[in-house]
C-alpha cells in the first residue's frame, strides 16, 4: 500500500474512535509538552546563571578576612580581620597571575537626597574594584586613584539607589547626597547589573573611595582591612594558580607553619560558575529524563489501546486479509495507526509546551529558551515510541490467521 | 480443458487440545473453468475446510490443491494472499463487509491491495455495484442496507477484481427465501459470464440452482452429480415447498 493510503486509513480508523484517540494520544501530548517546557526552563535557567555570573566579574577571586580561634570558638571567615593592606600590596605587586587587586569595604548606611531617604550597601573602594566586576558607569563617570588618594567626598549609585532617591529615569549626577551626615558629590550613575546569583540586588550600592570610606563611615585606621579583597586573574585559565598564589603568599606572610589552618579564604568564584552552570544543566537533564519518563507511559498507553483496537477489529483484519490483504499490509496499517497517534501527539505536545514556555516567560518572567533541536528530538522520539509501541500489536494483528479471524465474534 | 480446481487426495487434520479431528479425508476434486459447483453436507462434514482450502485461506495437511495447474501448498501466508487478491473472490454467509464504511469503499478493499490507483479503484469499484444493481446505494453504509443488498455488496466486492472462482459460503443463511433467490440469480448470472463458483449451502432449493452437486459427509466426498439448474427467479418465489408448508 502507498503511504498516502496508508496515511488516509489510519486517519478514518482513528477518526471513528475520536474520544478515545485524543485520550490515547493525551499521554504523549503531555509527555512532550513536559520535555518541551521543562528544558525551555532549564536552558533559561542555564543561560540566566551564566549571565549572572559574568555580571558577578569575570577571572574574580575574593579574598576574606580568616576564622581565627579565639578560645575555642571557631569564628566565621571575616569575623576576625587577618588581612592587611600590606598583603593587599604584596598581592597586588607580587604575583604573576593576578592582574588588580582592590580592598572592598562595605557598610549598611542611610543616603540622603533631597527628598528622599534609602539605606543600602555602601561601599569602599577603589577603580580597580570597578574593573575587576566589568562594571562601567551609565552616566557621569567613575572616580580615579587619585580620589583614592586624597579621599574625596564623592560618590557613585547603584542604579536601585537612583530610582528609590529620584525617581526611575533621574540623572542625579553633579547632585549631592549625605552619607552618616557627610555630603558627598554624586559624579556618576553605575551601569545596571541586576541580581547576584544568591539573589541580592547587586544595583542597590553606593561607591566611595575607599579611603573617603575608612575615615567618614567606618571611622578609624587600621593595619587590618575590614572587608575583602577582589582579585582579578590574568586570564579564566589562570584563576586556580592565582588561587594558590594568593594562599601561598598570605600563609608567607601571616607566618603559618605547616599544619596550622589559613587563617583567610580564597574563593575562585569562576569556579563556582561552572559548578552552578553544570548544576542546572544536571537539573535540565533531570527534569527532561522525569518528562521522558512520561512520553514512555504515554508510549504504553497507545500499545494498550492498540491492543484492544486489534482484538476488537480482528473480523475486519479477517476480511482484509481474505480479499488479498498480506501480513506485512495488515502490519503497515497498525504500526501507521500507532505512529499517527504518537506523532500527532507529539505535534500538539510541541504546541503546548512551546505555549507553556512562552506564558511563563511571560506572566511570570521566567527565562525560557526553546532549543530547535530539543523540539525536532522531541518530535523524533515521540513518532519512534509510536513505531516501538505499535509494533508488538500490529504483529499481533498479522499472525492473526485470516479464517479464525473471520470467525471471530 | 484443464480444471481450474484439482484437489488430489487432500486431507486436513485439526488439532483441538488433545483431539485430532479429520476435517477432510482423501479428498478428490476437479472443478473446471466456468462451473457452478455447490457443495452439501450437514454441518461438520467438513464442507467449509474444503472451501477454505480451495479459497487459499487454509493449507491441506497431506494431498497436493492445484488452482488453474499451479500446486498452492508450499506458498507463503503473502503469496497466498496474492492469489485470493488477483484470483478468488469471497462472499460469506454474514456478507462480512467493514462497518461504517460506504458501499463503494467496501468493494475498493481488494483493488486497495492489488495497489491500483484511487481513481481506478473508485471506477471498477462502481461497475462491479452496478452490475450487482447498486450502483446507487455507493454511499450506503451497511447499517443502512438491507440483508440482501449488503450480501449484493459483497458479491461485488468479490468480483471487482476479475476473478477466475467466486467461493461463497452459504452466502444465502443470513437471508429470507426471495432475497436468497435474488442472490441466486446474480450468481447464475456471473455463472453465464464464465466465473467459476463453488458455494456451499445445505439448503437443497440454492443447491437446485447449481449445475454440479458435491455432497459430503464426515470430511469425505459422498456423491457428485451434474443437473439442470433451476433458473433462480425471485419473483417466482416463494415455492410451495414442504419445507416451507410445514
Amino acid at each position: 500500500m502507498s503511504p498516502g493510503t496508508l496515511a488516509r486509513l489510519a486517519g478514518r480508523a482513528l477518526g471513528r474512535n475520536k474520544m478515545r484517540s485524543f485520550l490515547t494520544t493525551l499521554g504523549v501530548v503531555i509527555g512532550v509538552a513536559a520535555v518541551i517546557a521543562m528544558t525551555a526552563i532549564g536552558e533559561g535557567a542555564k543561560v540566566r546563571v551564566q549571565q549572572t555570573f559574568e555580571a558577578m566579574g569575570t577571572n574574580l577571586l575574593v579574598v576574606l578576612s580568616g576564622s581565627s580561634a579565639t578560645g575555642g570558638m571557631q569564628g566565621g571567615f571575616g569575623s576576625q580581620p587577618t588581612l592587611t593592606w600590606d598583603d593587599l600590596r604584596s598581592i597586588q605587586t607580587e604575583l604573576s597571575a593576578v592582574k588588580v587587586a582592590a580592598a572592598v569595604l562595605r557598610a549598611s548606611a542611610v543616603v540622603q537626597a533631597e527628598e528622599q531617604n534609602w539605606t543600602t550597601a555602601v561601599v569602599g573602594t577603589t577603580p580597580d574594584y570597578l574593573q575587576i566586576r566589568n562594571w562601567g558607569v551609565s552616566a557621569g563617570q567613575k572616580f580615579g586613584a587619585e580620589d583614592v588618594t586624597s579621599g574625596t567626598k564623592v560618590v557613585l549609585l547603584g542604579q536601585t539607589v537612583v530610582d528609590k532617591l529620584y525617581g526611575p529615569g533621574a540623572n542625579p549626577v553633579g547632585r549631592t547626597v549625605r552619607i552618616k551626615m557627610v555630603p558627598y558629590q554624586v559624579i556618576g550613575v553605575l551601569a545596571r547589573k541586576g541580581q547576584s546569583p544568591m539573589g541580592s540586588d547587586y544595583d542597590d550600592t553606593a561607591i566611595v573611595p575607599v579611603t573617603t570610606f575608612q575615615a567618614k563611615i567606618q571611622g578609624g585606621l587600621g593595619q587590618f582591612i575590614p572587608g575583602a579583597i577582589f582579585v582579578g586573574a590574568v586570564s579564566a585559565d589562570a584563576t586556580g594558580r592565582a588561587q594558590q598564589q594568593i594562599s601561598g603568599l598570605l600563609r608567607d606572610r601571616h607566618r603559618l607553619g605547616p599544619g596550622i589552618e589559613d587563617d583567610f579564604s580564597v574563593r575562585n568564584l569562576s569556579e563556582i560558575a561552572s559548578a552552578q552552570a553544570q548544576g542546572t544543566q544536571v537539573l535540565t537533564a533531570l527534569l527532561a529524563s522525569i518528562a521522558a519518563v512520561s512520553l514512555l507511559v504515554g508510549g504504553i498507553g497507545i500499545m494498550n489501546i492498540m491492543l484492544v483496537s486489534v482484538t476488537e477489529r480482528t473480523r475486519e483484519i479477517g476480511i482484509r486479509m481474505a480479499v488479498g490483504g498480506k501480513p506485512a499490509d495488515i502490519l503497515a496499517q497498525f504500526v501507521a495507526e500507532a505512529l499517527a497517534l504518537s506523532a500527532g501527539g507529539g505535534v500538539i505536545g510541541v504546541a503546548v509546551g512551546v505555549g507553556a514556555a512562552l506564558l511563563l516567560a511571560r506572566e511570570f518572567h521566567w527565562p525560557t529558551i526553546i532549543r530547535v533541536a530539543t523540539v525536532l528530538v522531541s518530535l523524533g522520539f515521540s513518532a519512534m515510541v509510536g513505531v516501538v509501541f505499535g509494533l508488538y500489536p500490529a504483529r499481533k494483528a498479522s499472525r492473526l490467521d485470516p479464517i479464525d479471524a473471520l470467525r471471530f465474534e | 480443458m484443464a480444471a481450474l480446481i484439482s484437489l488430489e487426495d487432500v486431507s486436513k487434520v485439526y488439532r483441538m487440545g488433545d483431539v485430532e479431528v479429520q476435517a477432510l479425508q482423501h479428498v478428490d476434486l476437479s472443478i473446471e473453468e466456468g462451473e457452478f459447483v455447490a457443495v452439501m453436507g450437514p454441518s461438520g462434514s467438513g464442507k467449509s475446510t474444503l472451501m477454505n482450502i480451495v479459497g487459499c485461506l487454509d493449507r491441506p495437511t497431506t494431498g497436493t490443491y492445484r488452482l488453474a495447474g499451479k500446486e498452492m501448498g508450499g506458498l507463503s501466508r503473502a503469496r497466498l494472499a496474492e492469489v485470493r487478491n488477483r484470483q478468488i473472490g469471497f462472499v460469506f454467509q454474514h456478507f462480512n463487509l467493514l462497518p461504517r464504511t460506504s458501499s463503494l469503499e467496501n468493494v475498493e478493499l481488494p483493488l486497495v491491495y492489488a495497489g491500483l490507483p484511487a481513481r481506478e479503484r473508485q471506477e471498477r469499484a462502481l461497475r462491479a455495484l452496478s452490475r450487482v444493481g447498486l450502483a446507487d446505494r455507493a454511499d450506503h453504509q451497511p447499517n443502512q442496507l438491507s440483508g440482501g443488498q449488503q450480501q449484493r455488496v459483497a458479491i461485488a466486492r468479490a468480483v471487482v477484481n476479475d476473478p477466475h472462482l467466486i467461493v461463497a459460503d452459504e452466502p444465502t443463511g443470513a437471508l429470507d427465501t426471495r432475497t436468497s433467490m435474488e442472490v441466486m440469480a446474480i450468481f447464475q448470472e456471473l455463472g453465464r459470464a464464465g466465473v467459476t463458483i463453488l458455494l456451499v449451502t445445505h439448503e437443497a432449493d440454492i443447491g437446485r440452482c447449481a449445475g454440479r452437486i458435491v455432497t459430503m459427509r464426515d470430511g469425505r466426498i459422498l456423491g457428485d452429480r451434474r443437473q439442470t439448474p433451476l433458473r433462480a427467479d425471485p419473483a417466482r418465489t416463494p415455492p410451495l415447498t414442504a419445507e416451507a408448508t410445514a
